[in-house]
């Protein structure tokens, strides 16, 4: 016997009330039916949602400034401090007249999340120089399809109609945690990235 | 052959030597940063006060000491001279003033500009804890110009080193381009906006420590980060044909010369400098071109060697496709369709 695991089989005559059955089938019943008056487990999703924790981290937007111009610019330390890789993106150069569009000389031409890679970890969040990336209390939506989490700009850069509120993830704690990277509680990954540039 | 101790560390150089390149015979951290000396081109040094050492001994039959910091670059070292550098708090504390000086007038638009990831500003800021600015009042601004067909002056970012002054006046014929005005109004430009169309004048981009002059094939294509650097040769009528070619998937973006640990270009073999021509540099972009020699020695601290991406990124939505391993049914994307197709943009 390797385990004391075992246990000895015994072979008893059952007790008249256990040969009836009945007392057993009434007490499982009572536990049944006791639960249809306890509180549910369960919501009835999508009617209602549960309420999120301030400092959720759900899908990415990228935000657009008070005039409606895109504050990304296509600088790439997202990606760079991006642990799961999921970000990728193609810069251009900013035409005359298209100041209104993009706040910066260069400007992100394509952008994409792969919803499948990314952790929701928010490095790229805390990375952006910008303030223009941001995880938000949405929730990504469940696809049959794979290339349908492979998000573009068209889903994650919010519009003027439909602006998303980050507010949540930009109070005065927040604002001021990131406003000295010189902090031990800054040092991050990137943080590392920017002291190491080039001397290669 | 004088005996010259820098930060403790006892040093024989050749007479003539300057600290500088005595700290660079000992290398490691002692070496003072130099943003308009570069030991390839004759008479620079001596503007951006960046390379400063404190002589607390001038010479062995004079043991005063120099009074006020000195530009190592410029002063040839004495026998029996003592020199600190970062042994020296005041003197680290003098150049984090210079750093501050010399960001005074800098946009700090990093994420724009191309040469963030390899730009000797950007270490330096980074060095002296100078990455916020103090200075509230307005800079001097000017808009971007192209200088010549392929390269991009941003005078914003431009801390007037003089090193492609030099350039220009040594290693390419018939100068065209230099700093005009004075002072505070100091720029660089071309004499009556006149083109620089010299087989040579490529090189102001290797040896320019700030993103002022850039590289207008490369511009904004992609961050150096997330590029391989890959030595390459050919053979070349005009100059010596070593570069460093600048990868992202199967393409090459960027060409360069090939620099060492100083960022300054490479010696040949036989001792002159591997400056490359403009052909090189601006029109050979092509594996087919080139004779590769292996991937360029990166120092693995470089955010150079943070490079994730393998491929190309003009067709990234049928590349991630394919690294997630299947192409699954229903997918829109066409394999190899680039992204950069303006019916793709925005996709």
């Amino acid at each position: 016997m390797l385990t004391n695991k075992s246990k000895q089989v015994v072979k008893r005559e059952m007790t008249l009330m256990e040969k009836a059955y009945l007392p057993a089938i009434f007490s499982g019943m009572f536990i049944t039916f006791k639960h249809i008056f306890m509180k549910k487990a369960t919501v009835r999703y999508p009617e209602q949602t549960r309420p999120f924790a301030p400092v959720y981290r759900g899908q990415h937007v990228l935000k657009i400034d008070e005039a409606g111009a895109e504050r990304c610019t296509a600088c790439g330390l997202c990606a760079v401090a991006c642990p799961a890789e999921a970000i990728t993106m193609v810069a251009a150069e900013r035409q005359k007249g298209e100041e209104h569009l993009y706040r910066e000389e260069k400007y992100a031409s394509i952008y994409e999340i792969n919803m499948l890679r990314c952790i929701f970890c928010g490095l790229c969040e805390e990375a952006c120089p910008k303030e223009a990336i941001f995880l938000t209390d949405r929730i990504v939506p469940s696809s049959f399809e794979r290339d349908e989490f492979i998000y573009g700009k068209d889903k994650l850069v919010e519009t003027i109609a439909h602006p998303v509120d980050v507010t949540k993830r930009q109070t005065p704690a927040v604002l001021e945690f990131k406003k000295d990277k010189k902090h031990k509680h800054n040092l991050t990954f990137l943080d590392k990235v920017t002291k190491t540039f080039s001397r290669h | 052959m004088p005996l010259v101790t820098i930060d403790d560390i006892p040093v024989e150089v050749p007479e003539g030597t300057t600290i500088l390149e005595a700290a660079r015979m000992i290398g490691g951290d002692i070496v003072p940063p130099a943003m308009c000396f570069h030991s390839k081109l004759k008479t620079s040094g001596g503007y951006c006060r960046t390379c400063i050492v404190k002589v607390e001994q001038g010479s062995a039959k004079d043991p005063r000491p120099i009074p006020k910091p000195v530009a190592s670059c410029r002063t040839t070292v004495m026998d029996g001279m003592v020199v600190r550098n970062i042994t020296s708090p005041e003197n680290l504390e003098a150049r984090a003033g210079v750093v501050e000086l010399l960001l005074i007038n800098h946009p700090l638009d990093c994420p724009v500009c191309d040469q963030a990831g390899e730009c000797h500003l950007q270490d330096l800021g980074y060095e002296h804890g100078k990455e916020a600015t103090r200075y509230e009042f307005a800079r001097r601004e000017f808009e971007p110009t192209d200088i010549g067909e392929h390269i991009k002056l941003h005078m914003n970012r431009c801390i007037l080193c003089y090193r492609c002054v030099k350039v220009a006046d040594q290693i390419t014929d018939g100068r065209c381009h230099g700093v005009i005005n004075r002072g505070e109004v100091a720029e660089i430009s071309t004499y009556i906006e006149k083109a620089i169309d010299n087989d040579f004048s490529g090189n102001v981009i290797d040896v320019c420590p700030v993103g002022a002059l850039t590289d207008k094939t490369f511009r904004f294509k992609s961050r150096v980060w997330f590029t391989k650097p890959v030595d390459a040769h050919r053979n070349c009528a005009k100059c010596c044909g070593k570069v460093r070619l600048w990868y992202q998937g199967e393409e090459v973006l960027r060409v360069t010369a090939r620099k060492d640990q100083w960022g300054e270009v490479e010696d040949n073999t036989d001792g002159t400098t591997a400056w490359i021509c403009n052909e090189c540099r601006f029109d050979k972009k092509n594996t087919t071109d080139w004779t590769i020699e292996g991937p360029s020695k990166i120092d693995r601290h470089s955010v150079i060697s943070a490079n994730h991406y393998e491929t190309s990124l003009r067709n990234i939505k049928a590349d991630t496709l394919k690294m997630m391993g299947s192409v699954p049914h229903g997918v829109k994307v066409e394999l190899g369709t680039g992204a950069l197709d303006p019916n793709n943009l925005h996709k």
